[in-house]
């Protein structure tokens, strides 16, 4: 019976691994005068602070989490 | 079967070996400034060659950049007290989009030459390293001190080193 694990095969299929993981190495982050788009307002997770602020007090408030979103406390609801 | 190994190996290797960027080369002090000719608003053209024999200034800048905008009214007053001994300031503006530069320079006008490279060239060429950076070249076309970011602590020294130059013909 023919094995089909060859050594021959295997450093193949290796090396067609290598040559495409090698691809992912050539990603280049972008320069620093690149960097335009990614200061935009709207690339920041928490584009408006004001209107996520005043969500989490919702929150707070509603679901008796507090504490649960920033420092101190640890949602005994006693601060 | 262990030439067939040594193959698949050295193709693995060169695969990763092609895909290795050469580093770009960073512009450090006592190198001549690598030489740009870009164009301003009005369409008059700033090369770095023409200005052999001044002391130049380069600034890149972006609107996007915070310390930036702090950085002009600075640069102004540096202009305005030095223009007459030989000091150029260019700012170097690498907005991708133009008006965003417009806006910027809308709000901070400036009133040293401001050139536009959205392609990125001559930043690339610098290697900038930070928004903003600067780069201090002399009268010869050697660089002299390279400044990254906006420092209001930075700014004594650098005019000190500024008028040295100026004063060393």
């Amino acid at each position: 019976m023919r094995c089909w694990l060859r050594a021959d095969r295997i450093a193949r299929v290796v090396a067609a691994c290598a040559v495409a993981v090698a691809g992912c190495a050539s990603f280049d982050p972008p320069k620093p005068w690149e960097k335009g788009d990614l200061a935009r307002p709207s690339m920041h997770f928490d584009a408006d602070p004001l209107a996520s602020k005043t969500m989490q007090h919702i929150y707070q408030s509603r679901e008796g989490a507090a504490g649960g979103g920033s420092v101190g406390g640890g949602g005994c609801g006693c601060n | 079967m262990t030439r067939t190994r040594l193959q698949a190996l050295a193709v693995a290797l060169l695969a990763c070996g092609l895909t290795v960027a050469a580093p770009a080369h960073a512009v450090r002090i006592g190198e001549d400034a690598p030489a740009f000719e870009l164009v301003q608003a009005d369409g008059k053209p700033v090369a770095l060659a023409k200005l052999r024999g001044s002391v130049v200034y380069v600034d890149f800048w972006a609107s996007w950049c915070a310390p930036c905008k702090r950085s002009f009214p600075w640069m102004n007053a540096l202009y305005d007290r030095h223009r007459g001994e030989g000091l150029i300031i260019v700012g170097v503006n690498v907005d991708k989009r133009r008006p965003d530069a417009d806006r910027f320079l809308r709000d901070v006008p400036a009133t040293f030459p401001i050139v536009f490279d959205a392609a990125g060239a001559t930043p690339a060429a610098f290697d900038v390293k930070g928004m903003p950076s600067s780069y201090l070249v002399d009268r010869r076309g050697v660089v002299v001190a390279v400044e990254e970011g906006f420092h209001d602590e930075r700014t004594a020294t650098l005019e000190a080193q500024i008028r040295a130059l100026l004063v060393a013909r």
